[in-house]
């Protein structure tokens, strides 16, 4: 069978597998930004206990294996009363590591934005919120996009461990045509393209793109 | 602890200075850097604090803009005390609540001028009116556009703060500054990090700010010329004290202290 003639032949499923791994791509990378926010401003509050579960946070996931988070979340917490369906449990966890690492991106931004910029905010008088969300956060969102760029890489690719929870996404499409047509090399091959094309001709340029808008409105470029 | 019963819970009566520093400390570690400062300056006077590197007058200014605490000591503003706030009849330290109620009396200037850099020039002003005093957009933008105007900057309104000279930066901090209706302006050595050719367009905008508009002024500067122009008052700072003040002619032309004099002629000397 040639690579064209596997193609034409299996692209339906593909498709839909790729379809499913862009979503999960989507849903981590969204709640992966919200919990790095939050856990990223929780982690540098006066507030003993608040900034006390942020770091506990972000050690057990940055110390731990993303997969067996994976697991935890899908098969070990219905013993505790909470069940995922699968597609969430997927992209919860990459979430819940990704912002682990995040949250440490958004410290780093926030903190490599001057002094002067807090002081000349309270020197108007602004509120601490106001001064973090309408001053500081602006800012350090410029000094951290290319960090995340690589983020979002390990994002993506991290979407594939969700086909060990039976999502059927991309990786687990490849696998079940696997299975039936020991056509390995085309399956995989093109598991591979496509994820690659996803990362360097979307993704990346995406990012790029985002970089240059926001330095943009920086007044930088 | 100290004693508060020595600070009065507000200062009333005639001449109630704008702002007075009383028996104010500040030590950074076990470096004290001032030392039971009394500092009062009247409403609608212009001092200027001069001194060598170090002896605490950029101090004097952040403590009053509130980003520095104190360790000791109270200051007052417009005879309502800034640092602390009355409590069952004492003085106790002011909570964030306090700071900011009385902090929009003040405004500052910095060296570094600390535009917003991702707004325009009219957007940094429009900031606090709108978001801090809660004004309608259009009321702030016509007294941003009336400041920036004043400071002559209202041709480079839409510009972003990176497409600006160090100067014009510096017009628009104070414009930012004034927007939000001060009653005192701090000026930190607000032209020590621009190019000698754009100084004059900065410090004559606070020229005409001595001279038309009823604003309390505390500056800290090198321009020993300048100072001499436009203050009331000049404090000779040294070692976190006020070593010497006076009006500018008695204190550069007759200066008492050896150190106001060495100071002085080593000033004279650099030029
Ligand atoms: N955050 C800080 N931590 C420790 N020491 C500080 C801090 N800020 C200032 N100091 C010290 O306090 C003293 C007074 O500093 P200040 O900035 O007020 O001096 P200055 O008179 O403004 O000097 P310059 O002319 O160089 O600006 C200096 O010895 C300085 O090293
Ligand atoms: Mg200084």
């Amino acid at each position: 069978m040639s690579f064209f003639e596997f193609v034409s032949v299996y692209w339906p499923r593909l498709l839909t597998g790729t379809g499913i791994t862009v979503a999960q791509f989507f849903l981590s990378a969204i709640f992966a930004v919200l919990l790095s926010l939050a856990f990223g401003l929780m982690k540098m509050s006066s507030n003993r206990a608040v900034k006390g579960f942020a770091v506990t946070y972000i050690e057990i996931f940055r110390g731990t294996s993303l997969l067996v988070q994976l697991y935890w979340i899908f098969f070990v917490l219905p013993l505790f009363g909470v069940t995922l369906e699968k597609f969430t449990a997927g992209y919860v966890a990459i979430a819940m590591n990704t912002g682990a690492y995040g949250a440490e991106l958004v410290r780093g931004g926030i903190l490599a934005v001057p002094k002067g910029q807090w002081e000349a905010a309270t020197a108007i008088n602004m509120s601490p919120a106001k001064r973090m969300w309408r001053i500081i956060l602006p800012q350090a969102l410029v000094n951290m996009l290319p960090p995340w760029g690589n983020l979002m890489i390990e994002v993506l690719k991290g979407t594939a461990l969700v086909s060990l929870i039976s999502v059927a996404d991309l990786m687990f499409q490849a696998k079940q045509i696997n299975a039936s047509t020991y056509l390995s090399a085309q399956i995989f091959g093109t598991a591979l393209i496509i994820y690659y094309i996803l990362a360097r001709f979307m993704l990346t340029p995406f990012m790029r793109w985002l970089e240059a808008f926001m330095s943009r409105k920086l007044g930088k470029a | 602890m100290e004693d508060m019963s020595a600070f009065p819970l507000e200062i009333t009566g005639e001449d109630v200075p704008m702002v007075s520093f009383r028996k104010v400390r500040k030590a950074y570690g076990s470096l004290v850097v001032l030392d039971n400062l009394d500092l009062d300056v009247a409403a609608g006077e212009m001092v200027t604090i001069i001194g060598p590197s170090g002896s605490g007058k950029t101090t004097v200014l952040r403590m009053l803009m509130t980003l520095e605490q104190i360790n000791g000591g109270v200051i007052y503003v417009d005879g309502q005390p800034l640092t602390h706030m009355s409590k069952g009849g004492t003085l106790v330290p002011a909570n964030q609540r306090h700071l900011r109620k009385r902090r929009a009396d003040i405004g500052m200037c910095f060296q570094h001028f600390n535009l917003f850099p991702h707004m325009t020039a009219l957007e940094n002003c429009m900031e606090g009116p709108v978001q801090v005093l809660g004004l309608p957009k259009a009321e702030a933008r016509a007294r941003s556009e009336e400041l920036l105007e004043l400071v002559g900057m209202i041709d480079k309104k839409d510009q972003h703060p990176s497409r600006l000279s160090g100067g014009q930066q510096q017009r628009v901090a104070i414009a930012r500054a004034l927007a939000m209706r001060p009653k005192v302006m701090l000026f930190d050595e607000v032209t020590s990090a621009l190019d000698p050719e754009v100084i004059g367009e900065v410090t004559n905008v606070i020229r005409k700010l001595v001279s038309e508009h009823n604003l309390t002024m505390l500056m800290v500067t090198h321009q020993m010329g300048f100072a001499r122009d436009i203050s009331d008052r000049v404090c000779f700072f040294y070692d976190g004290k006020i070593e010497e003040q006076g009006k500018p002619a008695d204190l550069f032309g007759n200066p008492k202290r050896e150190r106001t004099q060495q100071f002085l002629s080593a000033v004279k000397e650099a030029v």
